[in-house]
């Protein structure tokens, strides 16, 4: 359980967050895969908050990742509720349009 | 210490196939249910890094929070006869073999970086640090931080309000 694990682990996470990203189709299975991305980050900051003499910095960056990941949770299923409402369907290739 | 890389290694796997099944599956009920074990799963990796406060703060506010709004979501963005609740992907191969790349160059990265490694003593809890920390250092962060949330409040509310 050395650093090189964690941070494999977190490469892995953010690679299937990205692949997600850029082949799903569905707004919210986007927005689950943008969550895997900054879970990525965050083991990243805590690990390297473990492995570089337990410096409590790493912890709070990861909070305020939390935190900023809670806001646009919220934010981005408001425009996904509205993209619905104004498309019909959440697929994010037919929202192509800024106003309807 | 076996039995500890046993159900550290045990815990990374979950980890690793539920976000193989978040980003596959067609269904996506089955992506929000597996995400759930993921992020249990980077829970645990926290606990293994001796980050107590971080991993419940995780369970808050990723299980308890962030997945109960994003179920919200598929459920509000669906129709009521739509019951497959299924969505496709597109040319998956293409971004797959990118991504493939680009893990490849991550990890190659990660192998040939002389990483430092201060030895450090686990400590009884972090709690306390933290607390410290964010009411002193990093307080105008943490003050903003709670501005930044009421404006993604109201901004949600307002956005996802029903307009006539």
């Amino acid at each position: 359980m050395d650093l090189n694990s964690y941070l494999v682990i977190s490469a892995i996470l953010f690679s299937l967050g990205l692949f997600g990203v850029i082949t799903r189709r569905n707004g919210v299975a986007v927005l689950m895969s943008i969550e895997l991305i900054l879970n990525a980050a965050n083991i990243n900051f805590i690990a390297f908050s473990r492995f570089g003499g337990m410096d409590l910095s790493g912890h709070i960056f990861s909070l305020f990742v939390i935190v900023l990941a809670a806001a646009e949770a919220a934010v981005a299923l408001a425009i996904i509720l509205n993209i619905f409402n104004n498309f019909g369907s959440i697929n994010i290739d037919d929202a192509n349009k800024m106003s309807h | 210490m076996n039995g500890i890389n046993l159900i550290f290694w045990l815990i990374a796997l979950m980890t690793v196939f539920s976000a193989l099944i978040v980003v596959l599956s067609r269904n996506l009920i089955y992506s929000a249910v597996a995400l759930l074990f993921t992020l249990l799963g980077i829970a645990g990796l926290y606990v293994f890094l001796w980050a107590d406060f971080i991993a419940i703060t995780q369970v808050l506010i990723y299980v308890g929070g962030i997945l109960v709004l994003i179920i919200f979501g598929i459920m509000l963005t669906h129709r009521i006869t739509d019951v497959t609740l299924s969505q496709s992907s597109k040319q998956q191969i293409l971004g797959g073999s990118i991504i493939l790349i680009i893990f490849i160059g991550l990890s190659y990265m990660i192998f040939n970086t002389p990483w430092v490694n201060k030895p450090a003593i686990e400590p009884s809890g972090t709690i306390h640090e933290i607390g410290k920390l964010l009411m002193i250092d990093y307080l105008l962060p943490f003050e903003v931080a709670s501005i930044l949330l009421l404006v993604a409040l109201i901004g949600a509310a307002l956005l996802s309000r029903n307009s006539k």
